[in-house]
């Protein structure tokens, strides 16, 4: 029972990712890729930590911490980029 | 133990909804600014459920004390880098939406002009 739902919640998961990726790939300016991007970073953060929950490696989670880390950074330089150029 | 299960898998299911909600946030609000208020409230919090239903319902692989620290690092780091990209999206001049009433970031800015002046 509890399996089934933690399936049927990350397939919805995936679904989510599908949905803002056609943001991303739509949006008129920079900004609205960025805030889309950023988004599925989030929800492929919760599908690494749903994997590794699945398959009981502790070191995917170590995994998940430094990319979204590394997605911070990359959020953090796009808006200066946007704001002042490079 | 089976209570616990099921419990972290209905957290993780209320989560996994939230995100979702996010998601066709991104992709049916009309303005940036807007589209960076679904994508960032709303994933936040559901990314947080989903996260500590997983640590609840797999409690057994000893993976929670990771999963707090990973839900702590979002909460902190997700609201700067929406603002930041907010602050820069309105400096770089994108429009609102034509449905927008008023605009207090420039309404302040206008008035510490005058006041310079």
């Amino acid at each position: 029972m509890a399996e089934i739902i933690i399936n049927i919640a990350g397939y919805i998961a995936l679904f989510a990712l599908a949905l803002s990726f056609i943001r991303m790939i739509l949006g008129p300016t920079t900004a609205d890729r960025a805030v889309a991007l950023d988004t599925m970073t989030i929800i492929s953060i919760s599908l690494i930590a749903f994997i590794a929950s699945k398959s009981m490696r502790i070191i995917y989670l170590d995994v998940a911490t430094v990319y979204a880390l590394i997605s911070f950074l990359g959020v953090i330089a796009v808006a200066r980029y946007i704001e002042r150029g490079i | 133990m089976a209570v616990l299960d099921i419990l972290g898998a209905l957290i993780t299911l209320i989560g996994s909804l939230f995100l979702l909600l996010g998601s066709i946030g991104i992709l049916r609000m009309p303005d940036v600014y807007n589209r960076m208020q679904a994508g960032t409230k709303a994933t936040t919090l559901g990314s947080m459920l989903f996260l500590l239903g997983l640590g609840i319902s797999y409690i057994e692989c000893g993976c929670i004390g990771r999963i707090i620290v990973l839900i702590l690092f979002i909460l902190f780091t997700n609201p700067i880098s929406s603002h930041a990209l907010a602050r820069a999206a309105h400096h770089a001049g994108i429009k609102l939406a034509d449905v927008s009433i008023r605009d207090c970031l420039k309404d302040d800015e206008q008035e510490q002009e005058g006041a310079s002046v």
